[in-house]
């Protein structure tokens, strides 16, 4: 009743493609990371006035610069800030939904959760003049309403089927309507306002709007990465899930509302930049393979779509177009892309 | 390896909202051997299993393993114990063998302990056990049917469990592979000293490959024991309502069931 001896060669075998996959990743998100500091450091740098990197850091550092210390450090370091920390949040936060609904097509921009949030912070700050704090909690406790009510509406089996998608595709276009009434009925209302809930932007970003989503990126990621094994059995279907000895009620319950509260928190800041949550996960998946985790990656990913988008609707064209458009005009042909593969294979939806 | 596990029902009262499946059933794996559990279209098979698994809690009764409730013992130490592999499991959309496999050791890993050669070994014996080493890089969904199989059962294995359960493991596959995933998990009780449990359709192969056959019946233990034991006329009559005939398989001299349909017996019967 001994195990049969396994030939040395073959545990070789598993430990080397364990580590060259480990270390594709890391190169994967080393140049990642670079990146993002790279598009963070030339939105800081570049616009309308360019400032050196020296004056750059000075600001950066707390001095004052006169010019620099205004355009630097009030208007481009708080967007910029906001850039990262919203695409972080949504890239972490879409691709979590997609992998645990296991669905490319399950991410929260798509299934009404965004739209949630940002109908509660239109409503918020246009309706109510309310700021700040009040605005996120609001946005979180929408966006939370939302997640359950899919949950006791399509959730059935674990399993994201047509329906769940179908039904999350209703509520996001009602919740839409509800922003796009608020905004409509808004006296003093102004386009660029409306352009931050209905797409999603960063024009005239604040501290006090960037730094609440700061927190919540910081608070939420780790919480999440903790649980990143549990999510990864958790694509496996919930049976073989709790096989494998995975809580499977609990796990979820703690990734949806962790997800939800990321998504939120960048939707009250950033308005729900359009289809970022959508496309951080299955690009991050294309660059490191899906055998493991693509939490980190896909928030890298989310922050640098954002960073270089804004970059992009700012300056590349004469009339200065929100973020959200240029992440949209992106997003929008994948979508399309998905639905049509996922009919030839043969799927209904 | 030990194979002094005990796991027994007791009492156990199974049901999905108004429907009662399974009422107040008993039975007792045998340890070190193969059980396998077999009864009509859905008279609770699956849902007895999932419940042995803690994929479903009972609504009366209990699961024992080792003179603990399952149910309350802590999901991660039941399932270094206890391996399942639930029907139809669904593999991610273009992960590899490996990766899958490597999954198998989620019980073994906690937040904060890394990967290490006892958990390489493990990946790679149950490759190895399964024959699927070769196919190790390869993208799960594009495998047949019969490897695919192969490589779920690599995953349980790599779990190292003492116990195994498995639901239908043979569902989809042709004769072939049917006998390959039967054989495999015989090598695995026979060099191992695995417990396994599976619940199988067809009553020939729970005959040849059953040390321990149980019947099922109407949410109860019908007949339980040896296949010979279990497996004659009348049982075949009550539990599956089908008119037979058992004969000794000339191969293995267990018993053989002949269905008898309406159309194209030779002689008049009884």
């Amino acid at each position: 009743m001994t195990a049969p001896a396994v030939p040395v060669t073959v545990v070789q075998t598993v430990a080397r493609g364990r580590r060259r996959r480990a270390a594709r990743r890391r190169l994967v998100m080393a140049t990642l990371a670079a990146l993002v500091a790279a598009g963070f450091a030339v939105t800081l740098m570049a616009g309308h006035t360019f400032y050196p990197p020296g004056e750059v850091v000075r600001v950066v550092l707390g001095e004052q610069v006169p010019g620099a210390s205004f355009t630097v450090g009030r208007l481009r370091l708080p967007r910029a800030v906001l850039a990262v920390t919203a695409g972080f949040a949504f890239g972490l936060g879409g691709v979590t939904f997609q992998t645990m609904l296991r669905n490319p097509l399950a991410s929260p921009d798509i299934i009404g959760i965004s739209s949630g949030a940002s109908a509660a912070a239109a409503i918020a700050i246009v309706s109510l003049s309310l700021g700040g704090t009040q605005v996120s909690v609001l946005a979180i406790a929408a966006a939370l309403s939302v997640a359950l009510l899919m949950y006791t509406l399509a959730f059935r089996d674990g399993v994201a089927g047509t329906r769940l998608i179908l039904i999350g595709i209703g509520i996001s276009a009602m919740l839409d309507s509800v922003t796009s009434y608020v905004l409509s009925r808004a006296a003093e209302w102004d386009l660029q306002e409306a352009m931050r809930w209905l797409t999603g932007s960063l024009n005239g970003t604040t501290w006090a709007q960037a730094l609440p989503a700061l927190v919540a990126v910081a608070v939420l990621t780790p919480v999440l990465l903790s649980l990143a094994r549990d999510l990864a059995a958790l694509r496996l279907g919930d049976d073989t899930a709790a096989a494998l000895g995975v809580r499977t009620e609990r796990s979820r319950l703690a990734v949806i509302v962790a997800a939800v509260g990321l998504i939120a928190f960048a939707t009250a800041a950033a308005g729900p930049i359009a289809f970022v949550a959508f496309l951080s996960g299955p690009i991050a998946a294309r660059l490191v393979g899906v055998g493991g985790s693509l939490l980190l990656p896909a928030g890298l990913v989310g922050a640098l779509l954002v960073l270089a988008a804004d970059f992009t609707g700012q300056f590349a064209f004469d009339t200065r177009y929100p973020v959200g458009v240029v992440t949209g005009v992106l997003g929008a042909p994948y979508l399309v892309y998905l639905i049509v593969r996922t009919h030839r294979a043969g799927g209904s939806l | 390896m030990t194979t002094s596990h005990t796991l027994a029902a007791e009492g156990l009262t199974l049901g999905y909202g108004d429907l009662a499946v399974i009422d107040s059933l008993d039975l007792t794996v045998p340890p070190g051997e193969i059980t396998v559990i077999v009864g009509a279209n859905a008279c609770g098979k699956s849902t007895l299993l999932r419940s042995l698994s803690r994929l479903l809690t009972p609504r009366a009764g209990r699961v024992v393993l080792d003179g603990r409730e399952v149910h309350r013992t802590p999901a991660k130490e039941l399932a270094r114990t206890l391996g399942v592999l639930p029907q139809s499991p669904v593999a991610p959309e273009g992960i590899t063998v490996l990766d899958l496999v490597c999954r198998g050791r989620h019980p073994h890993q906690g937040i904060f302990s890394r990967w290490n050669g006892r958990d390489d070994a493990a990946v790679a014996e149950a490759l190895e056990a399964t024959r699927t080493t070769d196919l190790a890089d390869r993208a799960v969904d594009e495998l047949s049917g019969g490897q695919r199989q192969r490589v779920w059962i690599a995953m349980a294995l790599a779990q190292r469990t003492d116990l195994l359960l498995l639901d239908e493991p043979t569902t989809f596959l042709d004769a072939s592979h049917q006998i390959e995933i039967l054989d495999l998990l015989t090598d695995l009780n026979r060099t191992r000293g695995t417990t396994i449990v599976m619940v199988l359709h067809d009553l020939n192969l729970a005959a040849r490959y059953a040390d321990h056959l149980i019947a099922l019946a109407d949410g109860r233990v019908h007949s339980s024991g040896t296949p010979t034991e279990v497996l004659t006329e009348d049982t075949v009559r009550t539990v599956f309502d089908l008119d037979n005939r058992i004969i000794e398989d000339p191969l293995t001299g267990r018993p053989l069931m002949l269905p008898i349909g309406r159309h194209h017996i030779r002689t008049p019967n009884h």
